[in-house]
């Protein structure tokens, strides 16, 4: 194995690790359970940062073997193609295992129909392709990077969130999830979702890509792009998305704080170009990362806990 | 200096009236935690439900069925972080509200954690259970990994039935440290006779319980006095803020670190080309100081052996402790599988079948004396028997019935198990990790019940 620049907790005097690492240790730890308890693992890979550090904790728990279990990208066939670009990249380069599960194919075989219409989105349409590549391959474990600083029906989700097999999640209905004793039992067609940053914030996961020096998406720093505003958000004209009565497109500085769907996902105007500035960025919002640029959480109060309940991420 | 800052896990429980979400929204509030959007979302959706003020509970009450019944049902976690306090008590608040941005700022700039030294700034997870409903089992869900809990207690009703039901989960769950935080001085004139008068009471009571490090700090939450300011209508009071003394109470010491504890989680085995012999340990330390030559006991073989090394993605280290994840590879060639434990050769932990625990019943469906459970304790998988109840603890009063039977939802006794195979435990005094488990319904996969174990043989 090769050493790393954090191979360093030896110089300390007490025996104390900073939340970065204590989150880390905690997250290979959970990793480690999902590949011990389950026959069929999966990792949900978006691209976006969350994911990413998802990858670099798997090899963290794993290296030097395989990973135990193939990657899955939900591939909405709206995805930025930076994005796009770099998922193949990484996955080449760490030699892991790709799946990609398409809402393109989805809509062709009839399982979903596409939205029609200047607000149409895929996003939705994901669902039922996760769902269907999940039994398809008898995926019975599926890890995800969601974070319960994130939503509020995340808040109150479990680190192994248990889906039957339908792939309902019923919040009322959970799992009492106590010290580090998680319970993977299900039985043939339920699956559970395992979150193994879930006690992670937007700020720790800058700070581990930075402790990492991990890459991420271009799409992350700001760049010049031609957006166009609605409903208080700036989304990049596309060839995915129709423009309303009174959208004019224009061009600005803009860079992306979370990676979605093209048609539901929003970037906000910014001059960070460097893995710092972005992180200084962070820190002087005022606003949370989904209510930033996240319009699919806008649809109601619940609207994440609604979709979460029919088997979204 | 980097943004390097500790863990710290805090339980709070209560009722909607001792002012337990005015406490949380004061802390999240003042230390910059609640941004905008969210405000604005809370301050809405008050005024929609005709609230009358802001409902800081709306914060974290996410689920619809809580925000339509104006309930909290499950364990709501929330974070918030604050950056290095230099040590001054008077710059505690603005080191508190200014740390979240001045600390991120550095972290980018300084990527060396290496370089790191902690300089009092914290993050903190608070797990805050509700009240109400399923009082035990979530709270018992909270505490299970708490360093710290705070209890509130309203100071014009002093210690009540709820008081004294927070300080017996907190002492049954050996959480290290527990904060009583007398609420509404406001209310009460700022009065040091009603400060100490419940102290008085609280300490008079709290002699039979195992509490370690107990705080009384007088605020309003309100008001905000003592909360991230010490304030100035208590003058009598010397002592720190609530939040000052959340980010120094020392928690690094609470681990047991002489006794190595280290359950097998996962077997390193890659079989390729370049590691072809290669076969490590992977798990979580939960307790002692483990160096690459440490003499270790595998159990509950018994085998005895030697640290090789120490293997992280990282590169190899030359310690581990609490509560790293790392790769162990040992001297000699033993057969180990998930679910052994390599453990320090000194003070070995028990070999047994046979445990005696305190178990909380999580399930509607009564704890079945005789009945069967699939047990899980550290990485190893069991069944278990109970064998049967000795006693029921009314968590109110700690009267013990001798004559219960049986453990209803919310219920905690004393349980005399018998598991299928060996398992390698402490006492949970000792190690909250060796020392826990949980029961299984195997019909129904559900978790109904969280043990910590007093004997084993």
């Amino acid at each position: 194995m090769t050493p790393g620049p954090q191979a360093h907790v030896t110089t300390r005097s007490t025996y104390e690790l900073s939340h970065l690492q204590a989150l880390e240790a905690e997250a290979i730890y959970i990793m480690r359970e999902v590949a011990a308890q389950f026959e069929r693992p999966v990792l949900l890979f978006s691209g976006g940062k969350d994911s990413i550090v998802l990858m670099r904790l798997a090899e963290k728990a794993f290296r030097p073997s395989r990973f135990p279990f193939p990657v899955m990208h939900v591939d909405t066939g709206h995805n930025f193609p930076e994005v796009i670009a770099f998922r193949d990249q990484l996955v080449e380069r760490l030699g892991e295992r790709l799946i990609v599960a398409s809402v393109q194919d989805s809509i062709d075989s009839g399982r979903v129909r596409e939205e029609t219409g200047p607000r149409a989105s895929r996003n939705r349409l994901q669902t039922t392709t996760l769902l269907d590549a999940i039994a398809q391959h008898g995926f019975d474990a599926a890890f995800g990077g969601a974070r319960r600083d994130e939503e509020r029906a995340r808040a109150k989700e479990r680190v192994f969130s248990f889906r039957d097999d339908f792939g309902q999640w019923d919040p009322k209905n959970q799992r009492p999830e106590l010290w580090a004793l998680y319970n993977g039992r299900i039985r043939r067609g339920e699956h559970v979702r395992v979150f193994p940053i879930s006690n992670w914030t937007e700020m720790d996961v800058w700070q581990y890509l930075a402790q990492e020096r991990l890459d991420v998406p271009s799409i992350y720093y700001a760049h010049t792009r031609e957006v166009f505003a609605r409903d208080g958000m700036l989304y990049a004209t596309s060839p995915h998305i129709e423009l309303l009565d009174g959208e004019a497109p224009f061009a600005a500085s803009v860079r992306y704080r979370t990676v979605g769907d093209m048609t539901c996902t929003g970037a906000v105007r910014s001059t960070a170009t460097t893995l710092a500035e972005v992180v200084a960025e962070i820190a002087a919002t005022r606003i949370t990362e989904r209510g930033e640029t996240r319009a699919d959480d806008r649809v109601s109060d619940a609207a994440m806990e609604d979709r979460k309940r029919e088997g979204y991420f | 200096m980097p943004a390097v800052s500790e863990l710290l896990r805090v339980a709070t429980a209560g009722s909607v009236d001792d002012g337990k979400s005015t406490l949380i929204g004061r802390l999240l509030h003042d230390t910059k935690s609640i941004l905008e959007d969210q405000l604005a979302h809370v301050a809405e959706t008050s005024e929609r439900r005709g609230d009358g003020y802001v409902n800081l509970a709306l914060l974290t009450d996410g689920l619809r069925a809580e925000r339509e019944q104006g309930i909290t049902i499950d364990v709501a976690y929330r974070y918030f972080q604050t950056g290095a306090a230099a040590g001054a008590a008077t710059g505690v608040a603005t080191g508190a509200a200014a740390g979240v941005a001045a600390g991120a700022a550095t972290a980018a700039v300084e990527l060396d954690a290496s370089a790191a030294s902690f300089r009092g700034g914290r993050k903190f997870i608070i797990a805050d259970t509700p009240g109400h409903e399923q009082y035990t089992r979530n709270m018992v869900t909270g505490a299970s990994t708490a360093d710290v809990s705070i209890v509130l207690i309203d100071a014009r009703h002093g210690v009540s039935e709820q008081t004294r039901r927070h300080a017996y989960i907190t002492s049954l769950l050996r959480i290290p440290h527990l904060v009583v935080a007398i609420n509404k001085m406001d209310l009460v004139d700022y009065s040091q006779d009603a400060f100490e008068s419940i102290v008085a009471e609280f300490t008079d009571w709290a002699t039979r319980l195992a509490l370690s490090d107990v705080s009384f700090i007088p605020l309003s939450a309100l008001r905000g006095d003592n909360v991230v300011e010490r304030s100035d209508s208590m003058p009598w009071y010397q002592g720190p803020s609530l939040l000052y003394h959340l980010e120094h109470v020392v928690i690094a010491t609470d681990r047991d670190m002489d006794d190595v504890r280290f359950p097998v989680q996962w077997v390193v085995r890659p079989m390729s080309d370049e590691h072809h012999d290669y076969r490590g340990y992977a798990g979580q330390v939960a307790a002692g100081v483990i160096r690459p030559g440490s003499e270790v006991l595998v159990l509950p073989s018994g085998r005895r052996t030697r640290v090789a090394a120490i293997d992280t993605y990282d590169g190899e280290l030359e310690l581990a402790f609490p509560t790293m994840s790392v790769t162990l590879r040992l001297e000699d060639d033993i057969d180990i599988s998930r679910g052994d434990l390599i453990a320090g050769a000194d003070e070995p932990p028990t070999v047994a079948r046979d445990l005696e625990a305190m178990v909380c019943w999580m399930s509607e469906q009564p704890m079945r004396p005789g009945g069967r459970y699939a047990i899980h304790h550290t990485t190893r998988a069991a069944k278990a028997i109970v064998d049967r109840l000795e006693y029921r603890v009314d968590v109110n009063t700690l009267e013990r019935d001798p004559d219960a039977g049986t453990l209803e939802l919310n219920e905690i006794g004393r349980v005399h198990l018998r598991s299928s195979t060996p398992l390698v435990v402490d006492p949970y005094a000792r190690n909250r990790t060796t020392g826990s488990f949980i029961l299984i319904d195997e019909a129904t996969n559900d978790t109904v019940g969280a043990g910590m174990i007093r004997s084993a043989r």
